[in-house]
């Protein structure tokens, strides 16, 4: 069973099962070591897992990077008020697509890492919240989740442990901004998906008002793994400070795109050229969007050296973020890429702070305005005060992640902007 | 308390180069207004939660990675705050910017205009010149029901209303609809505000003119308006309020500040309750003479007539009917004259009583009293006994036929005929505007509302305070304290007292209840009585 592009350099590790219908049920899944991790934990105790999670490094996939472990062991120890566990499966970010395919063909691998985490951190209920759009994975997930309870790995007394585990899926109404942690908090409760000030943080005052924990769904996913084999193991791969592999997204002009799996620190050029089968139509590199749309640009210039770890990607003057590569080539717009963006944002704002909900709009309406042939020169400048007017004043990091692309857009193809203000220019429109 | 005690219930900081101490829990925001810092502010409303999120007050703190919102910030031994430094100057500068990119910049027809916070700031520290070439956002004008009217162009989104609706008045009536730039405010269904009766404070609340009140709409520019502290005569509760005046009419009541009685709060029966003050068919002259005999006369003519009428009548008994809307220093001064002139009987009053409360349910504290009038407690220990039904009529059976002596003040005795008093061998009217209960009266007497003097209530609570003129009385209205005082200190022989200070200095002589209270003392916050004995 081919799963849609596979390449022989992979190391496969959560994407193993990708590609095999059989994988999506409780015996497929113990084919590939299924379950055997939660039975690890459960032998070893709470603080011995969050110790394992710890000693293996591995950093939340969502796209902040945050050490996982540490973040369990923020969670008080006094477990007499209910802990939660969300699973953050609401994957938004633009030219990000590896969550779904973790939850179509693997559910099994996620709930592990639920019941692995709930445990570690003293919840006995985990919501997963998912993405409103995935009508297949809300399938899946659902189907997965009702055989794992009838198999007595899920829920009263899990795998005759005694510790109650339930898991919960909750469907959300699609909106961006139910990504962010205490968004998707919000959300759950049934308020506005509106993010929280911190602090207090998740692990002092989270879901329904109690400690809670929120990791990513691939974040989760490599736990069963780590729980089974050990932290060590997982450092096998990766580098010092990014360890383990990672799922890439890859998407735009290049001549294979998907998902594929790597150590951590895997040469940027060499996904694209070898893995990807270079770029479309022998067409030169122009710029690569490494983290989702969220992160600065990257030039063709700043990739050639950039090797695709937390520490690599942000020395090449980006992030790695959730690690969506968007790849576009010389035929790319980058004023008309970065204006879809902009309004994207704008389209996503919760509405609560004033810079974003202001600024991503007026910066969406000026950058149509540029791409219409209708812009000046001040309009750059303008955009760059107001991304920086963006940044660091809000709740959340959504206008944070409009300002990045358009400030570093501007920095690095400010030609592109340019032409199409000259050439607006001789035709009288501005 | 010891001082190791001390140390752990207040943190020292330091904002703008001045050193400050406050309690532990102090956001800087209101540490830095303890200094007379104003940090502006959109969304923090100080009887409401803080969202942070108009990210206005953001302040720098060193130490800190980014600027930090005030409201929120709670106040650090050794910080160190910064509100005009570069960094934060700039963020305002930059998030005036944004709410101006989409405001309709209408002040010349919009309400607030004068009043407003986004005028105030942007004024203040605004860009002079806007860059904005976008066509703005237009959602229009929407009526919330009741008294309120919504300008969604004007509106900054600090969701102070929906907070309000929420948290104070529990009633959560407003929401904000859509997100992102197309977040508007909006009511749930057609019902609205219809019927919510505390809703009024949200149009004080709004920061800008997005909410207005359409009784207040176009009626007045907010620099026309004088203000004056004063009481709500609406009920018992007794809200502190300012009177806004323009020339010589009440333009509208909005809520004094007292964290004692209502908070920021008044109720909408008590904030509509105030054309009254401005009735034009008011008495002007006092006049003198029975029915057709009734002739106008001037009021030392009328206080020696008078006057000579009460030494005559010593005796032939004495009935007082006062009234819930009078002053203190008013009712003082008529039981005064009531007992020169011989009263035994103790003076009555009649009060509208609506027949339940209505609590503002997050700020318990205040509640729309069954009483509606604000005089209630000090009529009674002034010795005014109540009478009649609740809704302010009877009891005054035995006073209608009295042969003696009858003093009428405030009462307008509307269910009385006109024979009230047709037996009285002296029958004193004092009223702000004429009765047909009066026509036996043998003198009538002009006197102000509270509007138009000063003078002191005792609200529910047993708290007295006061209020100030804020209009002047028609004619030759005179103050009650003063025309009564100047009777009943004549028979006393102790002179007419100058000022309502003097008046309620004589109260607080007289009555025990009272001893103690000092007027300046009282100031404009009030005293409970009991704590003057304390």
């Amino acid at each position: 069973m081919a799963y849609p592009y596979r390449h022989e350099k992979e190391t496969r590790v959560l994407s193993e099962g990708f590609g095999d219908p059989g994988a999506r049920t409780v015996a497929g899944w113990k084919n590939y070591g299924g379950y055997q991790g939660i039975a690890r934990a459960l032998e070893i105790g709470r603080e011995a897992t969050i110790e394992e999670v710890k000693r293996s490094g591995l950093r939340g996939r969502g796209g902040a990077g945050f050490p996982t472990g540490l973040k369990w062991s923020f969670m008080p120890k006094d477990t007499r008020r209910p802990h939660y566990l969300l699973c953050n499966a609401d994957e938004s970010e633009p030219g990000t697509f590896k969550d779904r395919e973790i939850i179509r063909w693997t559910p099994h691998q996620l709930i592990e890492g639920c019941l692995v985490g709930s445990y570690a951190i003293g919840a006995s209920h985990c919501y997963i919240y998912l993405r409103g759009e995935f009508f297949e994975s809300t399938r899946v997930m659902a189907r997965a989740l009702e055989e794992a309870y009838e198999e007595g790995l899920v829920g009263k007394d899990i795998m005759g442990s005694g510790v109650d585990i339930d898991i919960t899926l909750h469907v959300g109404a699609g909106a961006y901004i139910c990504g962010e942690e205490t968004g998707l908090m919000n959300s759950l409760e049934g308020r506005r998906g509106e993010p929280r000030i911190k602090p207090p943080f998740p692990a002092a005052v989270g879901a329904f008002g109690m400690p809670t924990t929120i990791n990513n769904v691939e974040t989760l996913a490599a736990i069963p793994h780590i729980a089974r084999h050990g932290g060590e193991w997982y450092r096998q791969w990766g580098t010092d400070k990014s360890p383990g592999t990672k799922l890439f997204c890859v998407s735009g002009h290049v001549n294979r795109p998907g998902n594929y799996e790597f150590p951590l620190g895997f040469p940027l050029m060499e996904l694209i050229e070898d893995v990807c089968g270079g770029m479309r139509d022998g067409n030169a590199l122009k710029a690569v969007i490494p983290g989702g749309s969220s992160v600065p640009i990257m030039s063709a210039d700043d990739c050639r050296d950039c090797t695709l770890c937390y520490e690599g990607v942000e020395a090449a003057g980006s992030m790695l973020g959730c690690a969506s590569v968007i790849v576009m080539d010389e035929t790319a717009d980058i004023v008309k890429q970065v204006r879809r963006m902009a309004y994207f944002y704008s389209h996503e704002s919760c509405g609560q702070c004033t810079p974003c909900r202001e600024g991503t709009t007026w910066a969406t309406q000026i950058l149509r305005r540029i791409e219409d042939g209708r812009g000046t020169e001040d309009d750059l400048d303008t955009l760059i005060e107001i991304s920086e007017q963006m940044t660091g004043t809000t709740i959340c990091v959504l206008s944070d992640s409009l300002a990045m692309p358009i400030i570093s857009s501007i920095e690095k193809f400010r030609d592109d902007y340019l032409a199409l203000i000259r050439r607006g220019e001789r035709m009288g429109a501005a | 308390m010891p001082d190791n005690g001390r140390k752990a219930d207040t943190v020292t900081l330091t904002i703008d180069g001045r050193e400050v101490t406050v309690p532990k829990g102090t956001s800087l925001l209101d540490a830095a207004g303890g200094l007379g810092i104003d940090v502006p502010h959109y969304c923090y409303h100080p009887g409401l939660s803080a969202p942070a999120q108009c990210r206005i007050c953001l302040v720098e703190v060193e130490g800190a990675p980014k600027l930090q919102p005030s409201c929120v910030t709670m106040a650090q031994d050794g910080q160190v705050v910064h509100t005009e430094s570069p960094a934060a100057t700039r963020m305002r500068k930059g998030v005036l910017e944004f709410y101006l990119v989409n405001h309709p910049l209408d002040c010349p027809i919009c309400d607030m205009s004068g009043e407003c916070k986004l005028q105030d700031y942007v004024f203040e520290e605004g860009r002079e010149k806007g860059r904005g070439r976008e066509p703005k956002r237009v959602f229009g004008r929407d009526d919330f029901g009741g008294d309120v009217l919504f300008y969604g162009d004007r509106c900054v989104m600090c969701t102070r209303c929906v907070r309000f609706m929420e948290e104070v008045a529990r009633d959560p009536r407003l929401t904000v609809v859509e997100r992102g730039s197309r977040a508007v405010i909006d009511t749930f269904f057609e019902r609205g505000l219809e019927g919510a009766s505390y809703a009024g404070n949200i149009v004080d609340i709004c920061p800008v003119g997005a909410l207005v009140s359409k009784d207040f709409l176009h009626k007045a520019r907010a620099w026309d308006l004088d203000h004056t502290p004063s009481v709500c005569p609406g009920c018992s509760q007794g809200c502190n309020i300012e009177l806004h005046t323009r020339d010589n009419l009440v333009q509208r009541l909005k809520p004094r500040e007292n964290p004692e009685v209502n908070g920021h709060w008044m109720c909408d029966y008590g904030r509509a309750n105030y054309e009254w003050m401005n009735r034009p068919d008011r008495l002007k002259e006092p006049a003198v003479g029975r029915g057709s005999d009734r002739r106008a006369a001037d009021w030392q003519e009328v206080l020696q007539l008078l006057f000579g009428r009460l030494q005559e009548a010593g005796g032939a008994g004495v009935r007082l009917v006062g009234s819930p809307f009078a002053s203190n220093e008013a009712l003082a001064g008529l039981a005064a004259l009531g007992g020169e002139a011989g009263s035994v009987e103790a003076g009555v009053f009649r009060s509208p009583r609506a027949p339940d409360e209505d609590p503002l349910p997050g700020f318990p504290t205040l509640v729309r009293r069954r009483d509606l009038a604000p005089n209630v407690d000090g009529a009674g220990i002034l010795g005014f006994e109540r009478t009649g039904g609740d809704d302010g009529s009877g009891g005054l059976e035995e006073v209608a036929g009295h042969e003696g002596v009858i003093v009428v003040l405030g009462d307008r005795l509307r269910d009385q005929g006109e024979d009230f008093g047709a037996n009285a061998s002296l029958f004193v009217y004092l009223g702000t505007v004429d009765s047909a209960a009066a026509r036996n009266a043998d003198f009538v007497l002009p006197i102000a509302t509270f509007a138009e003097e000063e003078g002191s209530f005792v609200n529910v609570q047993g708290r007295l305070q006061r209020f100030w003129q804020g209009m002047h009385a028609p004619g030759y209205a005179r103050p009650a304290w003063l025309v009564l005082g100047a009777l009943a200190g004549a028979l006393r022989g102790e002179g007419t007292p100058a000022s309502a200070e003097e008046a309620f200095q004589r109260m607080v002589q007289e009555h025990a209840a009272f001893s103690g209270l000092d007027w300046d003392a009282v100031g404009a916050a009030g005293t409970r009585l009991e704590a003057a004995h304390a």
